[in-house]
């Protein structure tokens, strides 16, 4: 929304200052934006007059002219063909900013005569279009400052403009008027209320006007009127200043005088040339498929229910958003008929979306526009015809009724002071209501009917506490949940968020946050991109379905950053993916994810492709950060992106997964477009069971003083047997004295034969109560060996 | 015997390696050695004799066999010295590759820092669904159907299936919604922060499709506009490590707060960095106001007792405040490049009797 100072001053009595008074716009919640003060560009000129100019000794076009300023006489080389002795210029000296020129001036020599600054055009000012030659300034003295002549001559040029946000519960400071109210709320000045005479009307309107049942209840009231004999043609300089200054194109007197009362009163207007319209007007829904040509020269069609206005002819204005071209008027126009009518806000908005028309009137009737003023504008607007158009008026007609706005909220003055936090006196809170237009009775406050925003109690708390400034709110310390030291506030499931965060980053991935939106080939190749996932408005059809996997977020991360040139990766993420659309249907997830090399290129040969041990040796050691049970199976089958034969499911049980790690199925790189290998693992926090002890208590160290005894053993067994079946079987064999069972060799074939191979553990005895004699150690040794045998089927490698 | 231990001494000295020593020590002081035949001869001795060459055979026997020790170690020692000489190696040759320097994301630190403040508060972490209602997306929070703010939030709806005639989900366009299910969950009194992603329709410049917010939502019989002052105040404080800083609080509007404000805080961008609390400009931060009594109704609370505020911040804007990072759209872009020299290392976990960054 945009004014100026002047416009304001209409309305406000006011001596503040522009600054002032923008400081108390943005503070009262209309943030100004934008701040044009022509002034400021101009306060360096001063007017001066030529004392004499004579032809430049070596240019034909020139002249050279001495020229009395507030400095003396000053020598300036002018072009200009009306640049003679006896004017008065304005003078621009050198080390001013021309802003029609976009330079400095400095002192100059044309054409070998030295020139000590110049005499300014209207545009070179960019006070005009006139560039026929050198302002003449018809009044003023050698020395006045350009600004105040042009305050005394023509105020509109230095009229400083000002762009407010109009937040969507402010219509009423959609006009002039009503920011005006809110700074006289404010006490920065008095606002102007200027009486106003009921017309009386001539003679009946030819025009009458009907609303249809089925209309009322977006239509309420319409009220209208014809002038008869006006003439129109460009309106007077003030209106046309007006108007540009906030950026509208001055079309003609009648079409000037409705956007005056848009902008200045939030009052949108219409006027219908009479001698185009036939019969008389009726306010209905559209049947669907009709036309109409509007005022912004397109054609739109209009669906079942939308309100139009129609005379005899068909539909001659889009309700409340946008006349029609055939009706408008034009500097032709001898008869008007002029529409004050009040539109529902719903409907209004409704019907703009869909025809996609973005008019003054559509913004402000969507966002509510004053129902009662619907007949007074239309009088005030029948006076600014007759003053500047001249006419004959008819009575009025009014179709409809002015709807009923009326409502009264209780003002609990305490209520107000313990909400904002503020001392605001009871006689001021009622004070800034009256002002604002509240009617108070007793403690109930009468909304006005600019206001549709408030509809209860606490709106009557923000417009008191909006007008005693929160600027000047004082905070206040806000007490402590309990004395003393503050309780920790993490849930332990957060908490092992955090952990797994920040381990993933200990064991070296770069963390990455990536949409939760991808396209439906990726989605699809990890069990998603269906419909339930499907977003109805993505933005782009690379972020069309919510993800059900963290992975080809990351390996998508890994192509753009290997196209970058970095082969070598290794990225985590933790985030939500989602099963379904509903809400919830969302879990938790962990992924990490290498790519390439497990380093560059190195003098010690270290450098390896990853591996899935690598996968395995991160997953155990988030789970293990994050409290996973340490004893778990490794299940395989998993989902169908990793390798059939390379990947394992760390579960409690066949159907609790804590996480899987493995290689990446090679389908799903070269679909996804990574480059060398690529081992992943995924978490599932939530399925991970909360331990049961509670308290941070260790228990008892209990460590043995006898000495520990390490056996090797290898076993051939088939080759499909797995390490960790082994394994179990070997610490199975007596679990009060076998501490640990470690696997560290594996050899497949050779001279074992096909499907053979030897896997060597080392058994490490603990003994608790007596040192360990070799017979001790042979009878469990033969106990480990039955036990393996027996669940593997293999034999002690000879 | 003065020659005796001129000769061996001065042999041990020269001797050049052990087994050389070894010679010289069963020459001197071995069971057949010329120490041990002086000793032999201690018997035909007077006693007075062997009074005074005994102990000065032991004497020698102990010099000799020092010598040898001592000698001994220096060989030892000078052998290790030679071996060490050629064991030597270029130490400027770069290390195996298997650390990685792993980072954290910059959305992921600012939301600890925030909760680590907020925690002092008494503020605890409440999470929701990003894909959720239009009920607690809009109408809970008292945006109904026909409100411009809807039309301006650029709403991600999530596609119905036939048939289905209920009013399709979005994915959430603020953590607001969360306030109502925390408030439905835990009741009042209340004190939460919400943190998350959030999403809206929109990709510019400055703008990406999804965002992270926080959320923070205080109930009490007697909470006031004058708390969430300072509340913020304090915050703003701590979290961008400042001893003082000036809030405005500009009326504005939010649906779901009455009163509203818009809260900028004082900054300078002098050479183009971002100074917190000193300077001319205005910095807008977050917006916040006090719960609309509709608004805690549709949590489950009775507005007649309870009161209090709530407010909403950009984590990503903070982040990029703080740290100075210029561009949004590149916190989704997990460029490597980015992630290294934005990120953070595992053990900067903020806290604040450490300071939450360094």
């Amino acid at each position: 929304m945009k004014f100026t100072l002047s416009w304001l001053k209409e309305h406000l009595d006011t001596t503040a200052s522009v600054d002032e008074i923008c400081e108390a716009l943005t503070d009262l919640g209309l943030e100004v934006e934008e701040v044009v003060n022509p002034a400021e560009t101009l306060k360096a000129f001063t007017l001066a007059k030529i004392e004499a100019a004579e032809q430049h000794p070596d240019a034909d076009r020139l002249r050279v002219c001495k020229v009395m300023t507030d400095e003396g006489e000053k020598q300036i080389v002018c072009g200009a063909p009306n640049a003679r002795a006896g004017i008065t210029v304005v003078l621009c000296k050198p080390g001013d900013y021309v802003p029609g020129l976009d330079f400095t001036l400095s002192v100059g020599k044309i054409r070998g005569v030295e020139s000590h600054g110049m005499m300014a055009s209207w545009r070179e000012l960019e006070l005009g279009e006139d560039h026929d030659g050198i302002a003449e300034l018809d009044s003023g003295e050698v020395g006045d400052s350009l600004v105040d002549w042009l305050a005394q001559n023509d105020p509109a040029k230095v009229d400083t403009m000002i762009e407010i946000a109009i937040t969507p519960n402010r219509p009423d400071a959609l006009g002039v008027y009503g920011i005006a109210r809110d700074l006289a709320a404010r006490g920065l000045g008095e606002l102007k209320t200027t009486e106003f005479t009921p017309i009386d009307g001539k003679f009946p309107c030819p025009i009458k006007v009907t609303i249809d049942e089925d209309t009322l209840d977006g239509a309420p009231v319409f009220a209208g009127r014809v002038i008869r004999g006006v003439k129109n043609g460009p309106s007077p300089k003030w209106l046309q200043d007006r108007l540009t200054a906030i950026g509208l194109r001055p079309i003609s007197t009648l079409v000037d005088i409705t956007n005056f009362f848009t902008f200045d009163q939030n009052r949108p207007l219409h006027v219908f040339d009479v001698a185009k319209v036939s019969g008389d007007l009726r306010v209905h829904r559209a049947t669907g498929g009709e036309t109409l040509l509007a005022l912004d020269e397109k054609e739109y069609t209009f669906a079942v229910g939308q309100m139009v206005i129609s005379d005899d002819k068909g539909v001659e204005s889009v309700a409340g958003i946008m006349g029609g071209e055939e009706t408008g008027c034009t500097e032709e126009t001898v008869d008007v008929f002029i529409e004050s009518a009040f539109w529902d806000h719903i409907q209004i908005a409704t019907t703009g979306r869909a025809l996609k028309i973005n008019s003054d009137a559509r913004y402000r009737f969507e966002r509510g526009v004053d129902p009662e003023f619907t007949v007074e504008g239309l009088e005030r607007a029948t006076q600014m015809i007759l003053d500047l158009c001249g006419g004959e008026p008819s009575e009025k007609v009014i179709a409809g009724d002015v709807p009923n706005h009326a409502r009264a909220y209780k003002l609990n003055p305490e209520r107000v002071q313990s909400l904002v936090g503020m001392e605001i006196h009871e006689s001021e809170q009622r004070q800034t209501l009256t002002r604002l237009g509240f009617r108070l009775e007793g403690n109930m406050a009468h909304v006005p009917s600019w206001r549709p925003d408030v509809m209860g109690e606490a709106d009557l708390v923000e417009e008191v506490a909006r007008i005693a400034s929160l600027t000047k709110l004082e905070g206040k310390p806000l007490p402590r949940l309990t004395d003393g030291i503050p309780k920790p506030v993490m849930t332990a499931q957060q908490r092992r968020m955090q952990m797994a965060r920040r381990t993933s980053a200990a064991l070296g991935y770069n963390e990455l946050v990536s949409y939760t939106f991808i396209d439906q080939a990726a989605a699809a190749l990890f069990g998603g991109g269906d419909d339930i996932t499907r977003l109805a408005n993505p933005i782009s059809s690379e972020m069309s379905h919510m993800r059900p996997d963290l992975l080809p977020g990351l390996l998508q991360a890994a192509a753009r950053n290997q196209a970058r040139g970095y082969m070598d990766l290794a990225l985590f993420e933790v985030g939500p993916v989602f099963q379904g659309g509903e809400p919830g249907e969302q879990r938790e997830q962990i992924a990490g994810l290498l790519v390439g090399k497990n380093g560059s290129k190195d003098v010690h040969g270290a450098s390896r492709d990853v591996d899935v041990y690598d996968a395995k040796a991160d997953v155990e050691a988030v789970l293990s950060a994050i409290g996973a049970p340490a004893k778990v199976q490794i299940l395989r089958e998993g989902d169908a992106w990793w390798h059939p034969g390379r990947h394992g499911r760390i579960c409690l049980g066949p159907k609790k997964t804590l996480g899987v790690f493995g290689e990446v199925h090679p389908k799903v790189l070269s679909e996804l477009g990574i480059k060398g290998a690529a081992v992943a693992f995924t978490i599932w926090p939530e399925e991970i069971p909360m331990p049961r002890k509670s308290g941070a208590n260790r228990g008892a160290l209990e460590i043995s003083d006898l000495q520990a005894v390490e056996r090797d053993f290898a076993f051939v067994v088939d080759t499909e047997v797995e390490a960790l079946t082994l394994v179990n079987a070997a610490a199975g064999a007596d679990k009060a004295l076998i501490s640990d069972v470690r696997v560290f060799d594996e050899f497949i074939g050779g001279s074992l034969g096909e499907g053979k191979k030897s896997l060597a553990i080392t058994v490490r005895l603990q003994p608790t109560d007596k040192t360990l004699k070799e017979k001790d150690i042979e009878a469990v040794s033969a106990k480990i060996i039955a036990k393996v045998t027996k669940a593997t089927g293999g034999e002690l490698r000879a | 015997m003065d020659d005796l231990k001129a000769k061996y001494l001065g042999q041990i000295a020269e001797a050049a390696d052990e087994s050389a020593l070894e010679a010289i020590r069963l020459a001197a002081v071995g069971k057949k050695g010329e120490v041990a035949l002086k000793m032999r001869e201690l018997g035909k001795m007077t006693p007075e004799e062997r009074q005074v060459a005994g102990p000065a055979l032991n004497a020698l026997k102990d010099e000799i066999n020092s010598a040898l020790a001592a000698k001994k170690a220096g060989l030892a020692d000078a052998a290790l010295d030679e071996r060490l000489r050629s064991e030597w190696l270029d130490v400027t040759l770069p290390t195996r590759p298997q650390r990685r320097q792993g980072t954290l994301h910059p959305i992921t630190q600012v939301q600890e820092e925030i909760t680590a403040i907020f925690a002092e508060l008494g503020f605890s972490v409440q999470e929701g669904p990003r894909i959720d209602t239009d009920w607690y997306n809009f109408d809970a929070l008292n945006i109904p159907g026909h409100h411009p703010a809807r039309a301006e939030m650029d709403t991600f709806y999530m596609h119905r299936g036939e048939g289905d005639n209920r009013p399709p989900h979005v994915l959430r366009t603020h953590t607001s919604p969360v306030q109502i299910r925390s408030m439905e969950k835990l009741g009042a009194p209340l004190r939460i922060i919400c943190p998350g992603g959030v999403y809206r329709a929109d990709y510019d410049q400055t703008h990406t499709p999804m965002f992270h917010q926080v959320e923070g939502l205080a109930l009490d019989k007697d909470i006031s506009m004058a708390n969430l002052k300072w509340v913020l105040e304090e915050f703003v404080k701590a979290f961008f490590e400042v001893d003082d800083v000036e809030l405005r609080f500009r009326a504005s509007h939010f649906p779901f707060t009455e009163p509203s404000a818009e809260v900028d805080i004082r900054c300078s961008w002098e050479g183009g960095t971002l100074k917190v609390g000193e300077g001319d400009d205005w910095l807008e931060v977050l917006g916040s106001g006090m719960v609309h009594p509709k608004v805690i109704a549709a949590g489950g609370i009775d507005p007649e007792v309870y009161q209090g505020f709530a407010f909403g911040i950009g984590i990503d804007r903070l982040a990029m405040l703080k740290y100075g990072i210029p561009d949004l759209r590149a916190f989704f872009d997990s460029d490597l490049r980015w992630l290294r020299h934005y990120g953070f290392q595992c053990l900067d976990m903020p806290t604040l009797h450490g300071g939450l960054s360094r």
